[in-house]
C-alpha cells in the first residue's frame, strides 16, 4: 500500500536521508582512518597530506605480533635471503626481529593481551547479563519490600565516575591479591555493569506478559522450568541488547585496567598506546592493534544485529 | 472431572478486597459460568483455584480434598485466558505438547502424539498444526488455547473471558463449540465473562459477582426470572429488566412518579406483602405488550428492530419503559400506544435495600 505523501514529506525525507549520511560518514570516517593505517607502509602513515591511494600491506600486523628492534645497518643479503617473506617486509622497513637465544622468533605482547581482553570481557558480561537478568526477573515478578529503594541504590553505584575510587580500589586489591589477575577485573567489570544490566532488563521483563509463566506453572512446570523455557527465550531480545552494551564497557575499559594490571592480565587497551613509546612510535602498528581490537565487537554486534534493532526500541513494538 | 468448593473466601490486595467471604459450590460435570463486570473479582476467583494466587482468607476444595497448600502445578486444573496464553515462538502442535511434556506428567511421546492429534480434529485445527501461533487469527488463537487445555484432560477447566476478544459472528460460534465440548467431555468447567448472553446460553448454572460479593447463583431460567435483587435484576437480559419505583395499594401497583395504575397478580384479599413500603416494580421487556385499549397511554420514544422482533422506548411522563415486541407490530416514532405487563412476572423490590421480595421471604 503506497501512502499518499505531501511533497513537503518527499522533502522532509530528503533532508533526513541526507543527514544520515553525513553522521553515518562521520562516524565511519575514523574507523576508515584506522583501517587504512593499519595496512600502510610506514612512511606512508603520517604524510601531509594524507596519503588515499596506497599499495596495502600486511607488515604492520606482522610488526604487531613480533618482538622487533631497529636495524643499525641495512641485513647482509644471505641475511636477507634466507629471511622468510614475512621477515623480509620488516627488513624492508629498517628493523629486524627479535630472536631468542635459540634462533625463535619472540612473539610480542598483543595476541596475550587481546586474550585477557576476551577472557575479561566475556566473562564479566555473562556474569553481570546472567545476574542481572535473575535479579530483573525477580524485581519484575515478586513483591519485592522497598523495591523502589533497592533498585534506586541499585543504580547509585553508577552515579560516580568509576575512576573515584580507583585509588582505594587498588589497595584493597592489593591486600587481597587480585592486583593484576583475570579475577580482579572480571569482578570490577561485573559489578560496574550490573546495575546497568539489572534496570536494563527489568525493563524488558516488565515487557513479557507473566501469563506466559503462569500458564507454564498451570500445565506442570515449577517456576524454575517455566524461567527457563518460557521466559528466558521471550527475554532473548533483551539479553542480547544488554549482552552487547556491557560487552563493549568491559572491553573498552581502559583506566582501571592500566592501573590494576600490568602484565599478567594485562588486557588490550592500555597495551596498545604503550607500543607508541618503544622507538619511534609506529603508527601503523598501533592502528593494525586498534583495528584487531574493534573486531571482536563489530562481529558481536552484527551477529546479535536483529535483536539489537528490536531491542532498542526497549519492547515498545511488542503488540 | 472434579467437584469444587470455595468456602468463606477473602482475598485482598493490600488495602483492597477483591473477593468478599465467597462462597461457591460447582458439581461435577457441571458448566459453571461466574458473570461480573469488569473488576467484579472473577479473574481473581479463578487464579485462586489455579493456585497462582493465594486466598487471604477461606479455604479451596478440589474433589473435597483442602488444597491450599498445593501448587499450580499439582492442581491440574486448565486454565484459557483472553489472551497471551500461547506461546509465539512454538508452532502450534508445540504449544498442545507443551503441557504434556511436563516432568510431571510423563507421557509417551507417542501418546501425546495421538491426544494432539485428537485435540486438533475436535477443534478443527488439524491444518495449523504446524503453524508459528503468531500466524494465526483471533478465533484460531483460542481454539489452540482451548486445544491446550483439553490434551490434558485437567480435573476442571477455567476460562476467562476466553470470547471477549473476537468479533461477534466468532464469539456466537465459539460459544456454541465450547458448550458442545463441555457436554461431549462431561467435564467440570467454571467459565468467566462479562457477557450476559454468554452466561446465559451456555451457564448450567450462573453465579453473579459484583464488586467481589457473589449475589446470587442459581440456574439461568432462576437468575432471569427470579432475580435476588435489582443488581441481578439489572445484569441479565437485553434490554434489561424495566425497574419502575412505585408502590402498591389495594392489590394495584401505582408507578410513581406518572401514578400510572397496573394490575398486580399476587395480592390477595388481605392485601400484597409490601403494600406498606416504598418499591420497586421488575418487568421484562417481553413482559409488557402493546393493546389498543390497554390501560397506560404512552408516546413512541424510540425504534430498534432487530429482525425477529422491535424494541420499543416509550415514553410515559419523564419515566421511560423498554418493551419487545413482535417485529410486525407496526409504529411510528412519536406515536401515542397504550401498554400494559403480564402481572404474574412482576417482580418486587423493597426501594431502599433493593432485595426481592420473594427472596427476602
Ligand atoms: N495483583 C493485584 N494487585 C492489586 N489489585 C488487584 C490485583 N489483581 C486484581 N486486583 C484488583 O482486584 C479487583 C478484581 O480484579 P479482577 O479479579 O481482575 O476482576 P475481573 O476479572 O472481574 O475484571 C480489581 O479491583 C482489581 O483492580
Ligand atoms: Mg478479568
Amino acid at each position: 500500500m503506497a501512502a499518499v505523501r505531501t511533497s513537503g514529506e518527499v522533502a522532509l525525507n530528503r533532508v533526513a536521508i541526507v543527514a544520515v549520511l553525513l553522521i553515518t560518514l562521520i562516524f565511519l570516517a575514523p574507523i576508515y582512518w584506522i583501517t587504512a593505517t593499519a595496512f600502510k607502509p610506514r612512511n606512508l602513515a603520517t604524510t601531509i597530506p594524507p596519503t588515499v591511494v596506497f599499495t596495502p600491506e600486511i607488515s604492520p600486523f606482522v610488526k604487531l605480533f613480533t618482538k622487533r628492534s631497529q636495524l643499525r645497518e641495512a641485513p647482509s643479503p644471505e641475511e636477507y635471503e634466507a629471511a622468510p617473506w614475512w621477515e623480509r617486509l620488516i627488513f624492508d622497513g629498517g628493523e629486524k626481529v627479535v630472536r631468542s637465544g635459540r634462533g625463535e622468533v619472540q612473539l610480542s605482547g598483543y595476541p596475550d593481551r587481546f586474550m585477557n581482553s576476551l577472557i575479561v570481557a566475556i566473562t564479566s558480561t555473562v556474569l553481570a547479563v546472567g545476574m542481572g537478568t535473575f535479579t530483573a526477573y525477580g524485581f519484575s515478578r515478586f513483591k519485592v519490600k522497598g523495591e523502589g529503594d533497592l533498585l534506586f541504590f541499585i543504580l547509585s553505584t553508577r552515579m560516580l565516575p568509576p575512576v573515584v575510587v580507583a585509588i582505594p580500589m587498588f589497595l584493597m586489591y592489593r591486600a587481597v591479591g587480585l592486583n593484576d589477575t583475570h579475577w580482579g577485573l572480571i569482578i570490577l567489570y561485573t559489578a560496574f555493569n550490573l546495575s546497568f544490566s539489572v534496570w536494563l532488563m527489568k525493563g524488558f521483563m516488565d515487557e513479557i506478559p507473566k501469563e506466559y509463566e503462569e500458564a507454564a506453572l498451570v500445565d506442570g512446570y515449577t517456576r524454575m522450568q517455566a524461567f527457563f523455557k518460557v521466559v528466558l527465550p521471550e527475554a532473548a531480545t533483551g539479553i542480547a541488547a544488554t549482552a552487547v552494551f556491557c560487552f563493549i564497557t568491559a572491553w573498552n575499559e581502559y583506566a582501571f585496567a592500566l592501573i590494576m594490571t600490568n602484565r599478567r592480565a594485562q588486557t588490550a587497551p592500555p597495551f596498545i598506546p604503550s607500543q607508541v613509546g618503544s622507538g619511534l612510535p609506529d603508527w601503523t602498528v598501533i592502528a593494525a592493534g586498534t583495528f584487531l581490537f574493534l573486531l571482536p565487537v563489530a562481529i558481536f554486534t552484527f551477529l546479535l544485529r536483529n535483536h539489537l534493532l528490536r531491542g532498542m526500541s526497549f519492547g515498545a513494538i511488542r503488540k | 472431572m472434579a467437584h469444587i468448593q470455595l468456602k468463606n473466601i477473602t482475598k485482598k490486595f493490600g488495602n483492597h478486597t477483591a473477593l468478599k467471604g465467597l462462597d461457591l459450590e460447582i458439581a461435577d460435570g457441571e458448566f459453571f459460568v461466574l458473570l461480573g463486570e469488569t473488576g467484579a473479582g472473577k479473574t481473581t476467583t479463578l487464579r485462586l483455584i489455579a493456585g497462582l494466587e493465594t486466598p487471604t482468607e477461606g479455604q479451596i476444595f478440589i474433589d473435597g480434598v483442602d488444597v491450599g497448600t498445593w501448587g499450580a502445578a499439582e492442581r491440574d486444573v486448565a486454565l484459557v485466558l483472553q489472551q497471551y496464553s500461547l506461546y509465539p515462538r512454538y508452532t502450534v502442535r508445540q504449544n498442545l505438547e507443551f503441557p504434556l511434556k511436563s516432568k510431571i506428567r510423563r507421557i509417551e511421546p507417542k501418546e501425546i502424539e495421538e491426544r494432539v492429534a485428537r485435540a486438533a480434529k475436535t477443534l478443527r485445527i488439524e491444518h495449523l498444526l504446524e503453524r508459528k501461533t503468531d500466524r494465526l487469527s483471533g478465533g484460531e488463537m483460542q481454539r489452540v488455547s482451548i486445544g491446550r487445555a483439553i490434551v490434558r484432560q485437567p480435573r476442571v477447566f477455567l476460562m476467562d473471558e476466553p470470547l471477549s476478544a473476537l468479533d461477534a459472528k466468532l464469539r456466537e460460534a465459539l460459544r456454541t463449540e465450547l458448550k458442545n465440548l463441555q457436554m461431549n467431555l462431561g467435564e467440570t468447567f467454571l467459565f468467566v465473562t462479562h457477557d450476559q448472553i454468554e452466561a446465559m446460553s451456555m451457564g448450567d448454572k450462573i453465579g453473579v459477582l459484583n464488586n467481589g460479593y457473589l449475589v446470587q447463583t442459581g440456574t439461568p431460567n432462576e437468575i432471569y426470572n427470579n432475580p435476588l435483587n435489582t443488581f441481578v435484576a439489572r445484569s441479565v437480559g437485553s434490554p434489561p429488566m424495566n425497574l419502575l419505583d412505585g408502590k402498591l395499594s389495594g392489590g394495584r401497583a401505582i408507578v410513581a412518579p406518572m401514578r400510572f395504575e397496573l394490575p398486580y397478580a399476587g395480592a390477595t384479599k388481605a392485601g400484597a406483602p409490601g403494600e406498606d413500603r416504598p418499591l420497586i416494580f421488575g418487568i421484562r421487556p417481553e413482559d409488557i405488550y402493546l393493546e389498543p385499549g390497554a390501560p397506560v397511554e404512552a408516546q413512541v420514544h424510540d425504534v430498534e428492530n432487530h429482525g425477529v422482533e422491535k424494541i420499543l422506548t416509550l415514553r410515559v411522563g419523564d419515566e421511560t419503559v423498554r418493551a419487545t415486541v413482535p417485529a410486525r407490530t407496526e409504529v411510528a416514532l412519536e406515536e401515542s400506544v397504550r401498554f400494559a405487563w403480564n402481572p404474574e412476572k412482576v417482580v418486587l423490590f423493597d426501594q431502599t435495600s433493593g432485595v426481592s421480595l420473594r427472596h427476602a421471604g
